[in-house]
This record gives structure tokens, sequence and C-alpha cells, in this order.
């Protein structure tokens, strides 16, 4: 059968089993546009590049399967190099389908051309750029294979306009083998000897705790951890990047580890003599200075990437597996640590000296940004999906919802992309439409990608944004505050400009406002009765409100500060 | 052949190296992934040589003399095989191996005054390939700590003109661990 090469794109990518295309045509990339037409394939014509590549992150990060994106060349395939750099450092599985100029322009400086692939090279796990349509259906089944195995992660297809309107003789490849990858081995064999050293060590423990990272959600290994765990009754910490792979209502967990970590989970880290890292990467913001990280700690790292072993933390034992088949040996072993009685009683002591704390709000306003979270979270369906952007309100929505499962918490977590959580929370909604989704949103945030409410209107796309509208670039003020002696430079937005119920009412949406907490309750209510069409809310938030506990960049973990409520306790 | 001496560390290579023999698909943009990740990661490279890898059109063999006080090695290895089109490493020690570079260098310097030069040529095994009456041009295939020594030795010399090529390697034989 001889297929245009842009048929064969779309009949390739179906064969993949791809339901949604999050994109934007133009020139390089016309030529698959038109096949689009006649393919089963949703496609979500998004405001801008970036909001495609986020919602097929957010689509990735709530449904487990690889997000799509297809833009066109040039500045269309730049505009999506924020996102494929956040999937990268995230490990989000993505395909991003980019047009390029004719191979025979290539190198021209042609309308439109850029060197995507050399631009990504060292933002996404490989790119190819394809050279002729026979070699379609390779790249894309190599690309997804290569996106959604090992360590997951963004890959790159650039196809020239001239390689999409050839013809080619259709086919697919039908083993790994066809995918042409003899560098590639994702899978290594679980290392028995590490397996027997971990489980000494673990014998030997009697302050173990288990660092769970986000790779313990990309190896759908929750259910195993939550069996390990229980039997072996150790403490859990989850990083931003696994909130949700253990339940926050399990009594065995401590919370989110980390800058703006629990206290409890913070210093059970630092006082612990066993840290058994599951698909976590030791993040400078997990780990605050280095070498004052649970120095007293042996590690036992779990990762499908060897290059982490090492890289920050000397572990003790490294096993190179994915997180469940690691649980899966570990609990074979019979692994048992020491009587961890005395340790919890000790993590329940700081557990009751330092909850999380904030304020008690006033009922004129301005609102507590955590109240706000915890008001709209006590009001949400069971399973609902929370995004963010990046700042104070993350790192609130983080601590103060309870996250019971996974999928149900979509961030940006290495990168720190700000403008995240709109797109993010669209994707999550296409690919997961029975669940509720909210976006906790700042007003910085709200406006890096507010346009892409236009996209969920005229998709169809019915998402609730919480705004919470501080006036200022937070997280940044807030350092200004603790660390430049409160010279604040550049960080003030205004709570009125832009009108965010106007803006929202522009873009089809329902937009509303609560400056107290009559209103809060009230618009709560009102956006969970709107079914049919996104809904923005803007709440009016106390502008001086910290986030806490907090490790100062660089610092020990030892030095958290916590809340000033909680200051003569510690 | 008796297996050559271990002659230490020499002038143009850092404290400890190491010679990864890196075994990549012959693809457009190989050379570029690699050099890209060294740049980014921070880690430095000495020398690099690329050939195609014997007996296959596919792959390439590049070898990169790379600086083990950059980076832990484990490191520099681990994110090297993430690259998808790398398809095998080997690392070799330098007590481990045989390296050998090609130095080539034309000395300006008219008939009557070559003594001096032909002396220096002949202490450092050096052959000459190129002549003609205002100057000439040397090669030394040699052991990195020889093609140093020759350098140094031809700065005496007025003007020089002088190229590497990096230096390749195979593991030594007849060592213990490889009976």
């Amino acid at each position: 059968m001889q297929l245009t090469g842009a048929q064969a794109l779309i009949r390739s990518l179906e064969q993949e089993g791809v339901d949604t295309i999050f994109g934007l045509p133009g020139g390089a990339i016309l030529p698959v546009y038109d096949p689009l037409i006649d393919s089963t394939i949703r496609h979500i014509l998004v405001r801008h590049e970036q909001g495609a590549g986020h919602m097929a992150e957010g689509y990735a990060l709530a449904t487990g399967r690889p997000g799509v994106a297809m833009v066109t060349s040039g500045p269309g395939a730049t505009n999506i190099v924020t996102p494929i750099g956040n999937a990268h450092m995230d490990s989000t599985p993505l395909v991003v389908i980019t047009g390029q100029v004719a191979t025979g322009s290539i190198g021209t400086d042609a309308f439109q051309e850029c060197d995507i692939t050399g631009i990504t090279m060292g933002i996404t796990k490989h790119n190819f750029l394809v050279q002729s349509a026979q070699e379609i259906p390779r790249a894309v089944a190599a690309a997804f294979h290569l996106a959604t195995t090992g360590r997951p992660g963004p890959v790159l297809i650039d196809v020239p306009k001239d390689v999409t309107q050839s013809m080619m003789d259709w086919w697919y490849p039908a083993t790994i083998e066809e995918f042409d990858l003899p560098g590639y081995r994702p899978e290594v064999a679980l290392d028995g000897d590490a397996v027997a050293r971990a489980v000494a060590l673990i014998a030997q423990s009697e302050r173990p705790v288990l660092y769970v990272g986000g790779g313990t959600l990309k190896s759908n290994a929750a259910k195993e951890l939550l069996e390990f765990a229980e039997r072996t009754g150790m403490p859990v910490v989850t990083t931003l990047m696994a909130r949700g792979a253990f339940p926050d209502s399990h009594p065995q967990h401590l919370g989110m580890p980390g800058m703006h970590g629990m206290y409890s989970a913070v210093t059970a880290i630092q006082k612990s003599d066993l840290l058994i890292s599951l698909g976590a990467r030791f993040d400078d913001r997990v780990t605050g200075k280095i070498p004052a990280f649970a120095a007293g700690a042996k590690v036992i790292h779990v990762d499908i990437d060897k290059a982490e072993f090492n890289k920050v933390r000397q572990a003790d034992v490294a096993i190179q597996s994915n997180v469940a088949a690691a649980l899966r040996a570990l609990d074979a072993s019979s692994a048992t640590p020491k009587d961890l009685g005395p340790w919890w009683r000790t993590i329940r002591s700081w557990q009751a000296e330092f909850p999380l704390a904030y304020d008690a709000p006033t009922a004129d306003g301005p609102l507590r940004p955590q109240h706000v979270i915890e008001a709209i979270a006590a009001a949400a369906a069971p399973g609902t999906i929370v995004t963010a952007g990046v700042g104070q309100h993350q790192m609130w929505a983080s601590q103060y919802w309870k996250f019971e499962e996974p999928g149900t918490w979509v961030n940006s977590g290495g990168a720190g992309t700000m403008g995240f959580g709109v797109p993010a929370a669209i994707g999550a909604k296409v690919g997961r439409p029975e669940r509720t989704v909210w976006c906790i949103d700042g007003d910085g945030c709200f406006q890096m990608t507010a346009q892409e409410l236009v996209t969920a209107r005229a998709e169809g796309v019915p998402i609730k944004v919480a705004i919470l509208n501080n006036a200022y670039l937070g997280m940044v003020r807030q350092w200004q505050e603790m660390f430049y002696d409160e010279r604040y430079s550049e960080v003030y937005l205004s709570a009125d400009l832009p009108d965010y119920v106007k803006w929202a009412e522009a873009m089809g949406c329902v937009g509303l406002r609560a400056r107290n907490l009559a209103e809060m309750h009230e618009v709560i209510k009102e956006a969970n009765l709107i079914n049919d069409v996104p809904v923005v809310i803007d709440f009016r938030t106390d502008s001086s409100e910290k986030v806490f506990p907090m490790v100062a960049a660089g610092a020990s973990n030892d030095d958290i500060m916590v809340h000033p409520s909680q200051r003569g306790a510690k | 052949m008796s297996p050559e001496p271990f002659l230490g560390d020499v002038a143009h290579t850092p404290v400890r190296h190491h010679i990864l023999s890196v075994l990549v698909e012959n693809k457009a943009g190989v050379l570029a992934r690699i050099a890209g990740l060294f740049a980014r990661r921070g880690f430095n490279i000495y020398s690099l040589a690329v050939a195609p890898a014997e007996g296959h059109a596919r792959f390439s063999r590049v070898t990169i003399v790379v600086d083990a006080e950059s980076a832990p090695l484990e490191q520099i290895m681990g994110q090297l095989d993430k690259l998808v089109n790398v398809v095998a490493i080997t690392d070799l020690a330098p007590r481990d191996a045989v390296e050998r570079e090609l130095l080539l260098a034309t000395i300006k310097t008219d008939v009557a005054n070559r003594t001096p030069l032909l002396d220096t040529l002949g202490n450092a095994g050096a052959a000459i390939i190129d002549v003609d009456p205002g100057a000439v041009t040397v090669m030394l295939a040699g052991t990195p700590g020889a093609c140093d020594a020759l350098e140094s030795a031809l700065e005496g010399f007025a003007e020089v003109e002088l190229h590497r090529t990096g230096r390749v390697a195979l593991p030594r034989l007849g060592r213990a661990d490889q009976a």
C-alpha cells in the first residue's frame, strides 16, 4: 500500500494507540494536518505551542500514557522547547513532532528553518531528523519505545516537508529489532547480590526512611510500595514528583521532604540510619546542603538510570531496576528492619510539635492561601486531579492537598516552569475526562499561559482554575523579604491588573472572585456546580503569607525554619 | 616484542586521565551529541579521535581521553551510555592500554643549518616526510609521552607548525586480568 509520508505519520501514531494530539499547524507541518482530518485521533488546537507541550505533559502525568504534541518548524518548534525541557527534567514520556523545511533547504536559513534537533539535543532523551518517508514508521515506533521505557522522557521527531509529501510503501516495525536501536538497553537483570546487601542493611537499621521519588510513579509501583511499607513498618516520605504514590491519609506517611517539606519528613531523613531511595535523584531542593544531608545514614539507591548512582550522594548499595521490580525482590527476601517502636515515638513527637501551620483566617479577608486550598480540597470530588504552576501556590498545594492515589498531582518539578498549571490541567482533563481537574495557580503563572483557556472553552474541556492572587511574584517576594532585607525588586504585579474575572469571561469561561471567607465558600460551591465550561476564580490572598517550613537555599536541612508561631517551641 | 613500559603521566595529559573507547552508530550528529554531553555536564575532553570502526559501515569508534578529575569516571560513562547512539564503551586505564598518536610538524630551516634539527629528529625517532629548501616536515607516530618530548625539543627552533591527532588506544596484551 502506497501512502504519503504524512499519511504514514498519522497512521503510525494510530498504530501506537494515540487518541489525542495537542498542536498547532503551520507551513512545514501542513501536509500532516491533511490526513489528520480523516483520522480518529482527536486534535486539540492550542493558542500557543508552549500550551501544546504542557498539555501533552499533563495528559501523560494524569494517564501514564505518553503525551503527543505536533507543531510546525522554526518558531513553532522553539515555542515548545520549554515543555520539552520540563519533560526532560521530570522524566515525562512525550513524543513531539515538529515540521521542518524541505531536506534540500536545510542549512540555507530558509523561511521558518531552525535546527530543532540541535537545540533539543540536551533536553530530549533522543531525537530524530527523518530523512525519508520510508523511515517514518520506524522513527515513530522507536520514539514511543524510547519515550516510555527505561527512564521515560521526551523524544522529538523532526519531519521535513518533502518527506511528508513523498510516497512510501506502508510498513510498521513488528519487533524491537526493527527499531534499529543497537545502543539502547533499558532493562537490566536485577542484581541479586545488591538485593542481598540491601536486605542486610535493612536488617541492621533502626531508623529507616523510604525516600520515594517520581520513579515510583513512573514504574507504577504504588501497590508494591504500600505492601513493602506496611510489611516493614517504615516511615515514608514522598517528594514533589511522587505525591500520590503513597496515600497521604496513611499513618506511615510523613509527607513531602525538602526545602518546603514537612518538619517530620525533613527531620526523619536527617536523623535516619538508612535511607532507601526509590526512583528519587537527591535533588538539591530535597537535600539542602549535601554534606549535611542525612549524614549518618547508609543509602540504598534504587533507580532505573545507573547514571543517578553516586551523582550526588554515594550509595552503599545501588540497585539498577525499576522501583516495582526492586520492591518485589526486597519483599521476596523478607527484608525486615529492627524494632521501629522508638523511631516512631520520636517521629510522632515531631509531628505533634511541628504540624503544618498558618495564621487563622479573618472573616473579612484577605484570604489565607493555605485555607483556600483546604477549602477547595474539602469540597472536591474524590479522585480530583490537581495541577499547579510554580511558586508559593505550588508548595501550598503540595502541602495542603491530600493525595490518595497516583496521577492526581500534576506539576513541574525539576524545571520549575511557571505557567505550567493551566495547560497541564487541560491535558489532564482531556486524558481523564471523568475526573474533576483543579488548577491551583498563582497570579504570575496564570498570566504566562492563560490564553489556553480559550482552547479549553473551544474544545469543551471544563477545568477549574483557582488563582491565589496575592498581587506578587510570591516566591521571589518571599526570598526578597527573608534574604534581601525586604528590598522588593520587580515582584509587584497588582491584584486588579489584569481584571481576572473579565479576562476569564472574555475567554468564554465563568469568572468569579472571592475577597472574604463568605465569598470563598460561595464561589467554591458555585464552581463545583459548573461542569460544562471552564471556571476561573480570583481569590484575593494575603501578600505577606510565606511558605513554611523552609530550608534556605544551600543551608543544612537541620536548620529548617518552621512557622513563626512554632518557633518558641523549637 | 615485549610490552612497552608504562611511561607515567605526561605533560599534555591530566594527572588522572582515562581513555574511553566508544563504539557509536555512524549517524549524523553523533559527535555533536557526545561533545554536547561533555560540555553541559562539565566533563573535560583532552583529546578525541574518530574513525570508522573495524569491519562495520554502521559504526564508528570514538577514542576520548577524559579528565577523571573533572568528574567521576562512573558519571562520565553512565551519562555517555545514556546516549541512544552509543553502543558500547570500553574504559582503558592508562596502565592497561597501549596508546599512540601521530605528530606532524613543519620546521622552517635552511639547508645549511639542519644538523641540530636532524639530531633532534634522530633522538626522537621521527621521520622526515617532506622537504623543500626552506623547511622540512616530519612525523612521529609514538606514545603521547614521545610526542610530548619531541614537541618540547622543537620549541628551540624558530618557526614550527605542529599538529597532533589525539590518541587512539587498545587494551595492553598479556595482562594478568585478561588471562
